[in-house]
């Protein structure tokens, strides 16, 4: 399946300059991870040292957070639009 | 620290600081609406958010996505991007903290006031390095009045 991957404005340096990113795949986990070997330099500001999506970072597909659907393994169709959308996080101390 | 400074208007810095101040003793955030370009990076408006940070907001913050897609929006609305945040550090120095670094990504602009005893103190701006190991401090530059959002 051809979906379309949203590139948010901070992570553009790492994906070619490019607001959106075409790929094909059947999940949304082959899309991220077809996505961070085309541009590996974007993984460590997606993924933690774990493997697993960083706290902060949120994944939608068509609006719907993946949390809520099947994580990884929710499945994609034709013209599917995927957004990465950070939560912003800090604070003063640990 | 980074090449480039942060151009803000007195006035906008003042207005974060005072934000800082109405939510002492609890952290304040909020987005940075501005311009980038040619090395050049101004900021131009705000958008004071609110906290969604229940739980510890004495020394945490938290935007949600649905706060950043509403700042995107804000940012589009206005021909602007959305450049980054601020937040407060009561009672704290203005240097990001470990936990800071942890939830960050490059190219967004981090300014933190420092609140002491409900006085604003050191306002700081901050760029988290490409390889995500250290955040450079930014220069924050006062701006001329005639930039408007």
């Amino acid at each position: 399946m051809a979906v379309k991957v949203i590139i948010p404005t901070p992570l553009r340096a790492y994906a070619g300059k490019q607001e959106s990113v075409e790929l094909q795949a059947g999940t949304v986990g082959e899309a991220l991870n077809a996505l961070t070997t085309k541009f590996s330099e974007l993984k460590k500001h997606l993924y933690a040292d774990d493997g697993r999506l960083r706290s902060f970072v949120n994944v939608y597909v068509n609006d719907e957070d993946i949390r809520y659907l099947q994580k990884d393994q929710t499945r994609v169709r034709e013209g599917d639009i995927i957004s990465i959308v950070p939560s912003i996080a800090g604070g003063a101390r640990i | 620290m980074s090449g480039a400074g942060l151009k803000i208007r007195e006035e906008l810095l003042r207005r974060i600081q005072a934000h800082g101040v109405e939510t002492y003793p609890h952290e304040c955030c909020g987005a940075l609406l501005g311009r980038d370009g040619d090395g050049s990076r101004e900021v131009v408006d705000l958008l004071p958010l609110e906290n969604r940070r229940n739980d510890s907001p004495r020394n945490r913050f938290e935007v949600t996505p649905d706060d950043v897609r509403l700042a995107e929006k804000t940012a589009g609305g206005k021909h602007l991007e959305l450049l980054g945040w601020y937040h407060s550090h009561p009672d704290a120095p203005a240097r990001p903290s470990e936990f800071d670094r942890e939830h960050a990504w490059p190219w967004y602009s981090y300014i933190i006031v420092s609140v002491q005893k409900r006085e604003p103190r050191d306002t700081t701006s901050w760029r988290l390095r490409d390889d995500r190991s250290a955040y450079d401090s930014e220069a924050i530059e006062s701006a001329a009045h005639s930039a408007t959002p």
